[in-house]
């Protein structure tokens, strides 16, 4: 009960209003302006904008993951779409187990890419991948024992700041190498697809799509209730003392490597879980996503929100992926552009983000 | 009970020089691109006691402090706490949860919470990032908290940001913070710099406060002589990195090699 209270008892009333009605809205609203409005209907809601936003719904799980270890605990990790493919490539890895014989080959035992390379049978870090149980708990395990080793190999060193961002960097990129190889059997530069079906419910019909969509909005709601959990905690205020004067914080008696060990761990396992959502929803997974700009691109959904508040980093990762999948449609050359000029902007304008912003014009 | 530390552990076998001492120095010398920060320190602090440190500037008083809390690795010389634990070994949390805590010469609080938030991350407790994440505070902290608030002349700003305190509150809010730690043995590195006269009158009767029931033993590091000589404790002279004289403060400034340190340039 005491837990509950803690929850709700910080912030105002109209911030939960606000997130009741944005469930709403994305629970009720959404599916039944899809499933009940005729197509030719104005406020139909087509099938390709549910996946686009279950899309968008992943990218915010993604950068609340990010805003706890960045926003709240002052670590910027520019690696953070490294946890986020590894999840998606461990639901791929079981996507790719349930095609069984309707592959190419029609090879029961192998992949369709290991048949190709004239592979004899499956490498033991695939084994397990059928279950889907073993899988989705890979796509947390990964991430999180990777964050956990890196972690605390670099926060035990003392790394901070702008090095611990580099280094976070190379570790993406480092991974993205390897993953393009064939001989790591990861389906190299083509990565995993083809998938057919995931737990029996085929991937082409719309209601599958719906399905994973709504199951997007329902992660992110709990990743939003279990970071404020750990935010409102004393944990949470420990984290914000070791962002703002971590030497400070050792002479009370806090072990700061610890502190960011939980987030930095924390994290990455919730990006692995937006990873492992994302991919069936886009049908691919291939070493392009860890790519080092992927990482950075996360740390500026968040820096545009609003950093350590939570709700900025949602409103920033739709907000700026709604931005993109606009721009790359109607002037694509720009897209780059205009991101660098938001991270510009935002740096030296709106230090407090979108979300900031809002709040300025409120009481203003 | 003083004689049951272990023989294994003291470098210097049993007959414990360090016997009966809260905190204990013995030839320290701590050297920085070959200049000498420390330069075979030696200082005995007992149980309870209160004592100020004065020296110019660069006689090592906040490299000593460095020492104590596992800031700084000593090149030579033993730093025991409570007799037998040896400080040099030690990572700087593990120093803070044995007791010893520190209030540094530029108030650092947490400046993004609040003033009770400051007090509760002090409040001594489970230190664990999981114990931490399911921490509640319980209603006699929640007092203790409220009484401290008190002590420390900050009842009224409980919910304010620490940022947004005035530079002597913020050296108080230190205090209390230390206080909130229940440690046996307080650090203070000039606590009163930047107070108005009002201000470190006050904080003055504040440390007495603190020292009177002997519970705790304190360092204070200061320069204002007034200051030293409204806590009328024992006096170390630091110059050079060691000590240059000790003893009640009528004691010190009659000695003539500490007036030719503090007249003679």
């Amino acid at each position: 009960m005491s837990l509950s209270t803690r929850l709700l008892a910080t912030h105002d009333r109209r911030l939960w209003l606000g997130l009741g009605a944005l469930a709403l809205l994305l629970l009720g609203v959404v599916p039944a302006l899809n499933l009940a409005v005729p197509p030719d209907s104005a406020l139909h809601v087509p099938n390709y904008v549910v996946t686009l936003l279950g899309k968008y719904l992943c990218y915010a799980t993604l950068a609340l993951a990010m805003d706890l270890v960045w926003g709240y605990c002052g670590v910027l990790s520019l690696g953070h779409g490294a946890f986020f493919a590894l999840g998606g490539y461990a639901m791929g890895m079981f996507m790719m187990r349930s095609i069984g014989t309707r592959g190419v080959y029609g090879n029961a035992d192998l992949p369709d890419f290991m048949v190709f390379l004239n592979w004899k049978e499956l490498p033991w870090y695939w084994l397990g991948f059928d279950h889907f149980w073993f899988a989705a708990l890979m796509a947390l395990a990964v991430p999180g024992a990777l964050a956990l080793v890196f972690g605390w190999l670099a926060f035990r060193s003392r790394i901070t700041g702008v090095y611990l961002s580099i280094i976070t960097q190379a570790m993406t990129y480092a991974l993205m190498l390897a993953f393009f190889r064939n001989e790591m059997g990861f389906g190299g530069n083509n990565g995993l697809t083809d998938f057919k079906d995931i737990l029996g419910f085929p991937l082409s019909q719309p209601s599958t799509k719906l399905g994973l969509y709504l199951l997007s909005a329902l992660v992110l709601g709990l990743a939003f209730l279990l970071v404020r959990f750990v935010v409102t905690s004393k944990l949470g205020r420990v984290m914000m003392a070791v962002r703002d004067a971590e030497s400070r914080v050792r002479f009370l008696g806090y072990s700061p490597t610890a502190v960011k060990l939980f987030a930095f761990t924390l994290s990455a396992m919730l990006a692995g879980l937006a990873g492992a959502l994302y991919v069936p929803q886009v049908g691919i997974i291939n070493p392009g996503e860890f790519s080092p700009a992927n990482s950075i691109e996360i740390a500026i959904w968040v820096a545009v929100g609003g950093r350590g508040t939570l709700v900025g980093a949602v409103l920033g990762a739709f907000a700026v992926n709604g931005a993109k999948t606009w721009l790359t449609g109607a002037a694509p050359e720009l897209w780059l552009f205009l991101l660098g000029a938001l991270f510009i902007a935002v740096t030296l304008g709106l230090p407090k983000g979108l979300l900031g912003l809002l709040r300025t014009n409120k009481h203003g | 009970m003083a004689d049951e530390s272990n023989p294994q552990d003291d470098p210097h076998g049993p007959g414990v020089p360090a016997a009966g001492s809260i905190l204990y120095l013995d030839g320290v010398t701590v050297s920085f691109d070959g200049f000498k920060a420390l330069n075979n320190l030696s200082l005995v602090l007992e149980p309870g006691e209160l004592r100020t440190i004065v020296g110019p500037n660069g006689a090592g008083k906040t490299t000593m402090m460095d020492v104590i809390t596992g800031k700084t690795r000593p090149d030579s010389g033993d730093v025991l706490f409570d007799q037998q634990v040896d400080l040099t070994r030690l990572e700087e949390s593990a120093i803070a949860n044995l007791g010893i805590g520190r209030k540094f010469q530029k108030p650092t609080v947490f400046e993004h919470l609040s003033v009770f938030d400051n007090l509760e991350l002090a409040l001594k407790a489970e230190r664990g990032a999981f114990a931490t994440l399911m921490f509640l505070l319980k209603g006699e902290q929640r007092d203790r908290i409220q009484a401290t608030l008190g002590r420390i002349g900050l009842a009224d700003k409980s919910g304010q940001l620490a940022g947004a305190l005035s530079h002597g509150q913020k050296q108080w809010l230190e205090i209390g913070m230390l206080l909130m730690q229940d440690q046996r043995l307080l650090l203070l590195d000039e606590p009163v710099a930047g107070m108005t006269d009002a201000e470190t009158e006050a904080t003055a009767a504040l440390i007495l406060d603190l020292a009177r029931d002997g519970t705790r033993s304190l360092v204070v590091v200061e320069h204002d002589m007034e200051f030293v000589r409204a806590l009328g404790a024992k006096v170390t002279v630091l110059h050079e990195g060691s000590v240059l004289a000790e003893g009640s403060l009528e004691t010190i400034q009659a000695d003539a090699k500490v007036v030719e340190v503090y007249l003679g340039r």
